[in-house]
């Protein structure tokens, strides 16, 4: 089981409830995960209903049998500067070149710096280890950048040594990729039912793929429950429509006679079925092309209350069901 | 589609309280020639792109000559358009309807392409190709944080000093945070015309100098410590291209101050997209406060994906009982049924009538089972529906001032221009399309 877990989707696909859903389950039996947070939303902070999340790793979440979930929302220019002062003790310099514009310049202009700095946070926290020689973290969960960006997000370190030949960035651009090509980490991603997030997910997994970072699972977030099957539909279209009309009428809907309470919802209950249908044909069509894709797939179910904290356990129960812990 | 808002709303009185307070009337602004610029923004995965596409299709299809600039269309919608070759131009869209004396024209960004064509544009040749070919400069153009924000405004600048079109609708890239658009030319103008690039220009420019000494102990200590951090070929390789591109600087801080104005300008409007989930509309309430903030004309919020219902006067658990109630009976018409079969007098005399009589029930046992399925779909229905009307009104009370369109979910992805019509409809009306009722 790879200790970093990286976990990417197309926007509004959910990745950041897996990724907490996945460190609430990898938390389990007195484990201890990271959940780090590199693109400064406070997704993490809503998600737990706590406060906006400072630049400091802290405990959120106690999962089922004493695991803890802790969280960090990274800040590339705190990370930045923290750096800075670890390696050269640049105390009045740092804040100079803060003043000119240059911290702000390399985490948010130049080539690579910001994600060489949120990837080097997250590495480093994978192999910190206690005066013990433990692993400080058993698990981190990493909510990246969404499927578009992942593979450069993850590979800018190669890039970044390639433009940095020496120095201490190379060295710590090295030293991250080291850790992100191995089987140590594990690229999950994390998509729906639906055409473009399917297509986006099988080109990240290509890319992911050509620059030899490791794929992980594939989740599909947020599927609806089979209410009616292929069958089922295909009576639909054949029944006549006063049969269906008794039939509610004896559920105890009103009238099954023309213009009866029973009758009036005949049309729209169809209509819904028609619409049920067509997204169930495309659905179908889009778990073939992602069986295709010869990767591990999971699928969370939609909560029907929407995503709150109740939710988030019961979708970690659900991936631990489906052992991806 | 043919029906609209107000009928439907008078006939379904048990739906006006979910009406925003004020709504978006989208043909006035779009048919408005005043309005020059409509720029559609919002998070990623709410539909963005499609949103831009339809609103140009229906300016273009209403007389106006459209362009709409987008950044990241789905491949088919692209194909369906011709642009899915990056040439980084305007194309005009084949198959739109020009009755109205209109054109639609569509471009996808090539960021890289923009950039180079900046560089092209303000530097001699021989600069030019300095700076092409620099690995600083290749990397930055590549897609570095901002930088394709910042390029989606420099077209908008071109698009709109050309004034070929009277109607630019943009699309804004996918950030992490929705509003980097914003900011992105502001950082990268200041960057490239602020303090730092003095620093970094200052061993070129100042050294030799010995009234400069002083200035130049500092200048090279701080280089010295970026170089530490940077590597020192990457801190020479970001001086030669600050060197190269030295020429531009003024350029560029100028033209992001007026892409800047121009977002302000009253031709300009914005349109916030969202769908109607938790997240995405926490990030349109902080766009809409964002927008203002900055004094930036907002037009509305854009709610896509609004699930509606014909039925929706049948709650989700009268729908349950109901369907519960189907089963159970499907379960005691089972037992009455062979008791039937039993007892009745003519069994014993006809061969086929039991066959038939079994088929028949066994007829209505699936009906009852799809009539079952459909009342579970509609209480699936429902309880959507209810929970989008609860994060939207969450919404509306927070920003009751701001005017609102919602669009109807559509069962699958728009990749054609019958499909962006129909999405322009929607937008239209206002208010989504319920299911058909006799």
């Amino acid at each position: 089981m790879s200790r970093l877990q990286v976990v990417s989707g197309k926007g509004g696909t959910g990745k950041t409830t897996v990724a907490a859903a996945l460190a609430l389950a990898l938390a389990t039996e007195g484990k201890r995960t990271l959940l780090v947070e590199v693109e400064g939303r406070q997704g993490i902070a809503q998600l737990f209903e706590t406060e906006a999340l400072p630049y400091e790793e802290r405990k959120i979440a106690v999962a089922p049998g004493g695991g803890e979930v802790y969280a960090l929302a990274i800040d590339a220019e705190q990370a930045l500067l923290d750096y800075l002062q670890m390696f050269y003790k640049l105390g009045s310099a740092g804040r100079a070149l803060k003043k000119l514009g240059a911290i702000d310049f390399a985490t948010t202009i130049a080539p690579g710096v910001r994600d060489v700095l949120l990837t080097g946070k997250a590495c480093e926290a994978v192999r910190r280890k206690d005066r013990g020689g433990r692993f400080v973290y058993d698990y981190v969960v990493m909510d990246a950048p969404p499927t578009g960006r992942i593979t450069r997000f993850l590979n800018v370190n190669d890039e970044v040594a390639g433009l940095a030949k020496i120095g201490p960035i190379h060295n710590q651009a090295q030293a991250v990729m080291r850790v992100l090509k191995s089987p140590e980490t594990a690229v999950h991603l994390v998509t729906l039912l639906e055409e473009m997030p399917v297509q986006e997910t099988a080109d990240g997994i290509a890319e992911l793929r050509s620059a030899r970072l490791p794929v992980g699972r594939v989740m599909v977030n947020m599927v609806r429950p089979e209410v009616l099957d292929g069958p089922g539909l295909e009576l639909a279209e054949a029944v006549p429509r006063s049969s269906i009309a008794r039939a509610l009428s004896s559920a105890g809907l009103g009238g099954a006679r023309r213009g009866g309470h029973a009758e009036r919802l005949v049309d729209p209950l169809l209509a819904q079925a028609e619409e049920y249908a067509e997204r169930y044909t495309l659905e179908t069509e889009q778990r073939a092309v992602l069986a295709d894709l010869g990767v591990p797939l999971h699928e969370l179910p939609l909560l029907a209350e929407g995503m709150d904290l109740a939710g988030l356990y019961a979708l970690a129960r659900e991936l631990r069901g489906q052992d991806v812990s | 589609m043919s029906r609209g808002p107000e009928s439907a709303q008078a006939q379904d009185p048990s739906r006006q309280h979910l009406s925003p307070t004020r709504s978006l009337d989208i043909d006035p602004l779009i048919e408005d020639p005043t309005t020059r610029i409509v720029v559609c923004c919002g998070s990623g995965g709410v539909g963005k792109t499609t949103t831009a596409a339809a609103l140009g299709l229906r300016a273009a299809e209403r007389g106006r000559k459209v362009v709409v600039l987008t950044i990241d269309p789905a491949r088919r919608l692209a194909q369906s358009m011709g642009i899915d070759s990056l040439d980084n131009t305007p194309r005009r869209v084949k198959g739109v309807d020009d009755s109205a004396g209109g054109e639609l024209h569509a471009m996808m960004l090539d960021m890289k392409r923009t950039f180079d064509e900046i560089v092209e544009a303000h530097s001699d040749p021989e600069r030019a190709s300095a700076i092409l070919g620099n690995p600083f400069y290749q990397s930055l153009s590549a897609g570095f944080a901002g930088t394709q924000e910042y390029m989606a405004m420099e077209k908008l600048g071109q698009l709109r000093s050309r004034d070929e079109w009277d109607l630019i609708v943009v699309d804004t890239p996918p950030s992490r945070s929705a509003l980097d658009f914003l900011d992105a030319p502001k950082r990268l103008g200041s960057f490239l015309d602020g303090k730092l690039i003095r620093v970094l220009l200052a061993p070129a420019k100042v050294g030799g100098r010995a009234g400069m000494k002083f200035l130049n102990v500092g200048m090279s200590m701080m280089t010295g410590a970026l170089g530490k951090v940077l590597g020192g070929q990457l801190l020479k390789d970001v001086q030669t291209f600050v060197a190269a591109m030295d020429s531009m600087f003024g350029g560029f801080r100028t033209r992001a101050d007026a892409t800047y104005k121009l977002l302000q300008a009253p031709g300009t409007a914005f349109l916030v997209v969202a769908a109607p989930e938790r997240d995405a509309l926490r990030e349109a309430a902080y766009f809409v406060e964002r927008l203002a903030a900055e004094r930036m004309p907002l037009a509305g919020l854009v709610l896509n994906r609004v699930h509606g219902s014909g039925a929706d006067r049948l709650s989700a658990e009268r729908a349950l009982a109901a369907a519960e109630n189907l089963e159970d009976s499907r379960i005691v018409d089972q037992e009455d049924g062979k008791a039937g079969v039993r007892n009745s007098p003519e069994t014993y005399g006809s061969s086929d009538s039991p066959t038939s009589e079994t088929a028949e029930a066994d007829a209505e046992r699936s009906v009852d089972r799809l009539t079952a399925g459909l009342l579970r779909l509609h209480a699936e229905r429902m309880r959507l529906l209810s929970r989008e009307q609860r994060t939207r009104d969450r919404f509306t009370a927070l920003h009751p001032e701001v005017a609102v369109t919602e669009v109807a979910a559509l069962p699958g992805d728009v990749h054609d221009l019958a499909g962006l019509r129909d999405i322009g409809d929607r937008l239209a009306a206002g208010r989504p399309e319920l299911p058909e009722t006799p």
